[in-house]
């Protein structure tokens, strides 16, 4: 390892490190604007330079590996003569109007002009001016700040995985600009916002509301997908004002998807419910809490009374919090109904009886950059965890190979060894015969599986990833969001841990949501949506989106007698509810969220609630009390974790396992026909994101809003590309916007759920079709 | 090739053998490429060229590429055509592409298009070369165009400390060349344009 001795301190650094390296595990500040830990090396900033004793001129420090026994000054007159030179150059052309700059306060080029600029320009020329550059909804330029540093750019190409960015020009009129006037559409987006030093990129949602110094900075969590990102709400006047990334190497790293970045917007939304409101008649009226309270108690007490406790049934949302679930489970069940869940877009729920454990990702999440071999299943990786996505493509650019199945051979920015693209029906078919190959190849499988795969035959591309998961070390078989609500869910699920087992694999789920771990945890499932109860509670939900069968369960809601909705937003929900009670979103309540890695991981309130809004735990404490249930006398969201999760993560991590048995299998080859790919989009997943203005106006959330097919069904179904058609499905039906995808097999049409315009449509999969209207 | 390494080495000087191809350019009567020994006396292949034209003398010479440092040219008339003797004068062989000057040159307007020239060649990647070479520009032509300030030249040499030995690459240098030997070997003639606002050449 060499020696190197930087301003006088000798240290020892690993093998390859740069001098930036150096300097940083000496604890010793070199200004810099290019360099970013997380990028490529450019060196084209030129603020780094050093003093290298024997070098006849001044050497970047991002750039220059350290040799044995180099003697550096970062320090040195010569390297503050060359750093300030560099800083000269970099403003003479720089609009200095940081008194409108959103970056003002928080701009690395601003603090280092403080310590290498002069106070006045010897520039007397006339300055550049940069044109603007439309990015689309989320991020506002102002390109003649740029200072070239092509962070953004490295960023889109090396992390996004897509050059949406690029220099175009040559020396004074290089420019930043997005490909052929295109927007950027990278579910990542946002992060060049925090990586650009100075204001040329910021958050256009959050332009010129707030400035920094004003804002306070409280930690929380994600709500959202089931990565768990670190941020940090800054808040100003009981608001909160945006969202970065709080950087933690574990989950996030430094970064943020576009969708834990911009939802805040929601919180301040103008459907915010913030007052208790109980239904007379047509009319909603606005009442106390109390009142709202002893009527939602009174109703449900009279349908338990008359029906028995399974007339109750509970819907929640698996975004809400640790310990909200948590006492919504123990009041239910006070109640003598066993009917709590969480799983609202699952379809099939006959794997429960035949496992045990909670599933979750099988591995700590840091470790997916380190795998060798993948089988992606049923995930549209990069809308539903963009993140999870970031990291499996920098396990590609390191040599894993990763393998899909799925219904859509979506681009994910990263090199796809071998796929199978096929309707969702052929699935089970299509796993079993990567589990027949790997048999052929010598694998033993369990016995029950292996006498059902003679009559499959075994496609290449079977077998190709077959062959993948048969080499290599690091392995992992991941089920995505698409594969736990596919129709046969417990058979893919029982397919893969054979598979797993036969290659050496680990067997993941990419839990879809913030809690979906935490709810299992907790005990709320409890299996197929119930549809016959007389009283319905509703957590944080939105079932007509929500549910695999949203009309299904809307049905049921209208049928019954009462449904009391505990809700941050008013929606349709007020159509079918009888009393609505205001609570709490994450950004105003402490609690816990459980990641797809088993990760506890617990957050204040960073502003207090809305209106008369009330954190829900609260809520449903008062309710146990309403009741007289024993047990529901906690203080604090601390207590009601305690009492849910007596022995923290530690007793977490027990209770993980993804382990399946006996599930029979139904191997028949798939029929003909058009069938339906329903997946959620990346903005619709919650009620946050749903009503987040600038999310909504990106190109992923109009793609949503259309059906999607190849070319060649477009075609043979007589359609024209562009106009609208009418998709019907089991009776029901919508009008959509037809668009071409050639990414699509032949015999699927890609329709969103969760979507207001497939709300109607009955289920996420199954037989649909399409003609003109 | 016939006679060997050796012969070819000795038809130049110690430390310099060979031959090189000269590319003369500029105001001499017959431009052209003149293939000599390295060691090869300036005097000889300007007169191989022809000699400055008629009725001028011969004012500076840039011995290798427009981004060697310029001589003046009676320091060239005692050089002979080697890295060592012209890298001792202050400049280098570079390319080996001699631009002549004679006296109708002006000094100020002869930097500018120079300067131009690597302005519009930066690639634009660094920062000092990418938004030095427009400073440096820039500040030439006010000079040429009778807007000069006294200051002037002591911050283009200045802006050049900031720019050589600070880029990437090689055209960072290569910019400041120019702009620095030629108010160090001309000052007078920038002067003179600071201050009446017009040409030392014409006048
Ligand atoms: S980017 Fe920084 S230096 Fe530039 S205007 Fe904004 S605050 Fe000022
Ligand atoms: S826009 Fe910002 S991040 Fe991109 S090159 Fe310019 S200064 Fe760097
Ligand atoms: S940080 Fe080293 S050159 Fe930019």
């Amino acid at each position: 390892m060499p020696h190197i001795e930087i301003d006088g301190k000798t240290i020892e650094v690993a093998p390859g490190a740069t001098l930036m390296d150096a300097a940083n595990q000496a604890g010793i500040f070199i200004p810099h604007f290019c360099y970013h830990k997380k990028l490529s090396i450019a060196a084209n900033c030129r603020m780094c330079l050093v003093e290298v004793e024997k070098a006849p001129k001044p050497l970047p420090a991002c750039a220059t590996p350290v040799t044995e026994g180099m003697k550096v000054r970062t320090h040195s007159a010569k390297a503050v003569a060359a750093q300030k030179g560099v800083m000269e150059l970099l403003l003479i052309n720089h609009p200095l109007d940081c008194p409108i700059c959103d970056q003002g306060g928080e701009c690395q080029l601003q603090d280092l002009a403080v310590g290498y600029g002069a106070s006045a320009s010897r520039y007397a020329e006339p300055k550049r001016v940069v044109r603007e550059k439309d990015l689309g909804p989320l991020i506002a330029t102002d390109m003649t700040r740029c200072i070239h540093c092509s962070r953004c750019v490295r960023f889109s190409q090396e992390i996004a995985g897509r050059m949406e960015l690029g220099m175009v020009h040559r020396g004074e009129h290089t420019e930043v600009m997005p490909f052929l006037e295109q927007q950027m559409h990278s579910e990542l987006s946002g992060n060049v916002i925090d990586l650009c030093p100075v204001g040329a990129l910021t958050s256009k949602p959050f332009r010129y509301s707030a400035r920094t110094w004003e804002l306070s900075r409280r930690k929380s969590i994600s709500p959202h997908d089931g990565l768990g990102a670190n941020l940090q709400l800054h808040t100003k006047d009981n608001r909160v004002y945006r969202v970065v990334p709080q950087e933690n190497e574990a989950i996030n790293e430094c970064w943020l998807a576009d969708r834990d970045r911009y939802a805040y917007e929601a919180l301040n939304s103008e459907e915010r419910l913030t007052r208790p409101m109980v239904r007379d008649g047509d009319k909603w009226i606005e009442v106390d809490w109390q009142k709202a309270l002893n009527q939602a108690a009174g109703a449900l007490r009279v349908l338990r009374d008359t029906h028995g406790g399974n007339a109750l049934a509970a819907l929640a949302s698996p975004h809400q919090t640790l310990e909200e679930l948590h006492l919504l489970q123990k009041l239910m069940r006070g109640l003598g109904s066993g009917r709590i869940e969480h799983r609202l877009g699952q379809a099939d729920f006959s794997g429960d009886a035949k496992r045990q454990g909670v599933t979750w990702l099988g591995m700590p999440i840091a470790e997916l950059n380190q795998l060798q071999r993948v089988l992606l299943i049923g995930a549209t990786l990069r809308k539903e965890q963009p993140l999870i996505a970031q990291r499996l493509r920098q396990a590609v650019k390191f040599g894993a190979q990763l393998n899909v199945l799925h219904a859509a051979d979506d681009d994910l920015y990263c090199r796809v060894a071998n796929k199978l693209i096929v309707k969702p029906s052929a699935w089970v078919n299509a796993l079993a015969q990567v589990a027949k190959a790997l048999q052929e190849a010598g694998a033993s499988l369990p016995a029950e599986l292996a006498g059902q795969l003679n009559d499959i035959t075994v496609s290449d591309s079977a077998r190709a990833i077959a062959a993948s998961l048969n080499t290599g070390e690091r392995k992992a078989l991941l089920l995505g969001a698409v594969a736990q609500n596919h129709p046969a869910a417990a058979q893919l699920h029982q397919l893969v841990a054979a598979i797993a087992a036969a290659c050496g694999a680990k067997l993941g789920f990419l839990s879809p949501a913030a809690n979906s771990v935490g709810a299992q945890l907790v005990g709320v499932q409890s299996g197929p949506v119930a549809l016959d109860a007389k009283g319905y509670l509703l957590l944080g939900v939105e079932p007509e989106l929500d549910a695999h069968n949203g009309p299904e369960l809307l049905k049921a809601l209208q049928a019954a007698e009462c449904v009391v909705a505990l809700t941050a937003f008013k929606g349709r929900v007020m159509d079918y509810a009888d009393v609505v009670l205001p609570i709490a979103p994450f950004s105003e309540t402490a609690g816990s969220f459980v990641n797809m890695e088993g990760r506890l991981q617990s957050f204040h309130a960073a502003v207090t609630p809305q209106g008369e809004a009330r954190p829900a735990w609260k809520v449903l404490r008062v309710l146990g009390n309403l009741f007289n249930l024993a047990g529901f006398e906690q203080n604090s969201a601390e207590e009601v974790r305690q009492e849910a999760l007596p022995q923290g993560e530690a007793g977490i991590a027990a209770r993980l396992d993804n382990a399946i048995h006996g599930v029979a299998l139904a191997l028949q080859p798939p029929g003909a026909g058009i069938e339906r790919l329903g997946e959620v989009p990346i903005y619709q997943l919650d009620p946050l994101v749903r009503r987040a203005p600038a999310l909504q106006q990106t190109q992923d959330a109009r793609d949503a809003a259309c059906a999607w097919a190849s070319g060649a069904l477009i075609q043979r179904l007589n359609l024209i590309d562009g106009e609208h058609v009418r998709v019907r499905q089991a009776g029901a039906e919508a009008v959509l916007r037809l668009c071409r995808d050639d990414r699509l097999p032949d015999d699927v049409l890609r329709v969103a759920a969760a979507h207001p315009l497939t709300a109607g449509l009955a289920g996420r999969f199954g037989a649909i079709s399409v003609e003109a209207v | 090739m016939r006679h060997g390494g050796q012969a070819f080495l000795e038809l130049g000087k110690p430390n310099n053998g060979g031959t090189k191809i000269f590319s003369v350019s500029g105001h001499v009567n017959k431009p052209g490429n003149y293939e000599v020994g390295l060691g090869t006396p300036f005097a000889e292949l300007l007169a191989m060229a022809g000699g400055v034209r008629s009725g001028h003398k011969l004012k500076a010479v840039i011995p290798g590429g427009s981004s060697a440092p310029v001589l003046p040219g009676e320091v060239m008339m005692d050089l002979t055509m080697d890295f060592d003797s012209i890298a001792k004068a202050g400049s280098m062989l570079g390319s080996g592409a001699v631009i002549v000057m004679d006296d109708s040159v002006c000094m100020v307007k002869a930097l500018e298009r120079l300067a131009y020239f690597y302005f519009e060649e930066s690639c634009g990647q660094c920062t000092p070369c990418r938004e030095g070479t427009g400073w440096m520009y820039r500040v030439v032509h006010r000079i040429e165009h009778g807007e000069g300030r006294p200051e002037d030249l002591d911050l283009l040499m200045s802006v050049g400390d900031n720019i050589a030995g600070r880029t990437i690459c090689a055209l960072g240098d290569a910019a400041v060349g120019p702009v620095q030997s030629f108010i160090k070997h001309f000052r007078q003639e920038f002067e003179y344009h600071i201050e009446h606002k017009k040409c030392l050449v014409g006048a």
